[in-house]
């Protein structure tokens, strides 16, 4: 087996032989990385200041409790952190774990493709590690938040996530991405293997600054009947690219949720790529975009159903809002299915608000602006049902309606 | 004063005339019918009251309480007190119902100067009307018309006009497509609602409603215009002769 340290050294030199991707590859039409390729960033280890009150504050409001795992400008913030854990949990920065870290640590993620990847594996330096022992059920969410503060200059984060689920247990784990200042880059990287019969719920809210850069990936990857969803949410960030890999197991179901809400200039791509790689597999999937001002959106969901993947179930929908003429949405399935007894169906919508709600909400008092907002957010309503975690669901109806609030003024 | 005065009203949508000079005054306490055959207007009228910008208004002039009523927006008009329940209610995925009518409710309420209703005292009154029209106590916590049956969506109409207590209500064809049952318990709804202070316009195309909700005065559209006016018998007459012989009268 090859150590971490060439696996790091590989991508190091993958990184460097193919350099940042260009619109002219396939993967990447729609999203050009130019802006972030253009800049010299230095390690904001090294280049960024400390907390400040504001960001202090953001961490502050995503009090739903949990058990903690904070990162500053990719170093660990034990002050910052839960100091206890629950029997059956092991939780630290991963410049502290054990074998099971080094077992998987960088083995999932596709450095050799994916260029980000690639770069991220190449230049953590620490991140965060959880390991839930076979047979626990954790009642409280572990909630890992990596913040990147204001920098000199450009600087950049390469945050690392390790999450193992042992078989039979149930794992709700949240992941925010937040920080403050200009032409930063946080450069994310999670991988999370659930054994057999795992349960696991997973969040992803990605709140970067508006003037920042976020590049994400999240392997997922589950073994027999595990019971897996996921839920991204994208409301940050200048140019954001969040990509989720799942590979499901004989018999996993997967659950993909999505949101994302863009205005301004902000560009936010979303991908998603299912693997059903045995037979009976489920996977259920709804990204819903929410485009205002000059924004753009991107949703490439590919799903892949391999020759033994027989009585797969797989379903695919995106829909987007689009509240104004320049906002832009590019939207594409991407199916292939090579096992013949499976039902897979996919399906797309763009549309505008419906005129006919804006008059009977009006006809009934409400202020037309305020009937905008209460149909902008009705149409993420069904995302935010799907967020299992109470606190959470409360703390991003009301973070939304915030958003919302500021349009259209 | 007249509680609402409609004077040579004309409307076209698309540029095709479809209100032709309609006169109409209503006091308050009052309950008018407007009846008449398919495509005479009726539905127009009552939209062009509640304010639906389909409709161009190209000659004369609507007197509610003594203000124009069609230099104002809808919101603007429903929190005078302006109501219209819709033939065709809208179905708003993703708010509930009880959101959306505490929403309109205390935009009424503000625009009155009285307090805004808390989520619990809202709960109350919600559920004192409820009773009024036999609904569901349920009914609140459903998304907006979402999956209603069509009797549901009407007395769902009936109820937002028990909670916003309008001065004005016009229900637009709210008869059709209910069993008789759902009929009875709209109209007792709506009988509730008869006050000294209150106009109701009730446009229908048919007279069963009728028998239900008594009302003081039946006007007839046909083609555009009001070509006959009269008391409650003048609805009994018109189910014997039908609409066929005025529909020749106007075209004579």
């Amino acid at each position: 087996m090859k150590g971490l340290e060439e696996i790091r050294s590989e991508a190091a030199r993958r990184f460097a032989e193919r350099g940042f991707p260009t619109p002219r590859e396939e993967e990447w039409r729609f999203t050009n990385v130019a802006p972030i390729a253009k800049l010299k960033f230095a390690p904001a280890e090294e280049a960024a200041r400390g907390l400040d009150d504001e960001l202090r504050a953001e961490l502050e409001r995503l009090g739903w409790g949990g058990l903690r795992l904070v990162f500053v400008n990719g170093r660990f913030a034990p002050e910052l952190s839960s100091n206890r854990y629950p029997r059956g949990l092991t939780a630290g920065p991963l410049s502290a774990a054990n074998g099971t870290a080094a077992r998987h640590l960088a083995r999932h993620a596709p450095y050799q493709e994916h260029p980000f990847v690639a770069w991220n594996t190449s230049s953590f330096r620490d991140g965060a590690f959880v390991e839930v022992s076979p047979g626990t059920v954790l009642e409280e969410p572990v909630v890992i938040v990596h913040l990147v503060t204001r920098g000199d200059g450009p600087v950049v984060s390469h945050p690392r996530g390790l999450v193992v689920v042992g078989r039979a247990s149930q794992l709700t784990l949240v992941e925010v991405y937040a920080g403050r200042g200009a032409d930063y880059l946080s450069n994310a990287v999670t991988e999370i293997l659930a054994a057999d019969g795992a349960v696991v719920d997973h969040y992803r809210l990605e709140l970067e600054d508006l003037d920042g850069f976020h590049m994400g990936t999240v392997q997922l990857e589950a073994a027999r009947d595990v019971n897996l969803s996921t839920c991204a949410v994208s409301l940050g960030g200048k140019l954001v690219r969040n990509e989720v890999n799942i590979v499901l197991g004989q018999g996993a179901s997967a659950t993909l949720n999505g949101l994302y809400v863009a205005s301004g200039t902000q560009h936010i791509d979303n991908r998603t790529f299912v693997d059903h790689a045995e037979p009976n597999g489920t996977s259920f999937e709804l990204y819903k975009g929410i485009l205002d001002g000059r924004a753009s959106g991107v949703f490439n969901g590919k799903i892949l159903v391999r020759q033994p993947a027989q009585k797969t179930d797989a379903k695919q929908t995106n829909k987007n809002l689009i509240l104004s003429k320049e906002a832009v949405i590019n939207t594409k399935p991407e199916l292939r299915i090579f096992a013949d007894d499976v039902r897979c169906t996919h399906g797309a919508t763009i549309g505008q608000i419906d005129r006919e709600a804006i008059f009977y909400l009006t006809s009934r008092g409400i202020g037309e602006r305020e009937a905008r907002e209460l149909l902008t957010l009705a149409f993420a309503r069904d995302i935010l049902d799907r967020v299992r975690l109470e606190p959470l669901r409360a703390w991003l109806d009301a973070r939304l309606w915030e958003k919302f609030h500021g349009y259209g003024g | 004063m007249a509680l609402l005065e409609i004077r040579n009203l004309h409307a076209s949508v698309a540029g095709r005339e479809i209100l032709r000079g309609i006169d109409l005054v209503m006091e308050a306490g009052e309950v008018h019918a407007i009846m008449g055959p398919n495509g005479s207007g009726k539905s127009t009228l009552a939209q062009v009251l509640a304010g639906r910008d389909t409709y161009e208004v190209t000659e004369g002039e609507v007197l509610y309480d003594g203000k124009n009523l069609l230099e104002l927006d809808p919101e603007e008009r429903a929190r005078e007190g302006v109501f219209m329940a819709f033939q065709y209610p809208v179905e708003i995925p993703g708010i509930s119902n009880s959101y959306f009518l505490r929403a309109a409710l205390n935009a009424v309420r503000k625009h009155r100067g009285l307090e805004e209703l808390d989520p619990m005292d809202f709960l109350e009154l919600a559920r004192e009307k409820l009773k009024l029209l036999d609904m569901d106590p349920a009914f609140l916590n459903r998304a907006v018309n979402v999956g209603f049956s069509g009797g549901e969506k009407k007395r769902n109409e009936i109820f937002q006009m028990a909670v916003l207590e309008p001065r004005l209500a016009i229900l637009d064809e709210t008869d059709s497509g209910l069993d008789i049952d759902a009929l009875k318990i709209v109209a007792s709804g709506v009988n509730a609602m008869r006050s000294p202070e209150r106009a109701i316009l009730v446009v229908t195309h048919y007279q069963r409603l009728l028998n239900y909700i008594v009302p003081d005065r039946v006007h007839v559209l046909a083609g555009g215009r009001i070509v006959r006016s009269g008391d409650a018998a003048l609805a009994q007459e018109l189910e014997q002769s039908g609409y066929a012989s005025l529909e020749a009268e106007v075209a004579a």
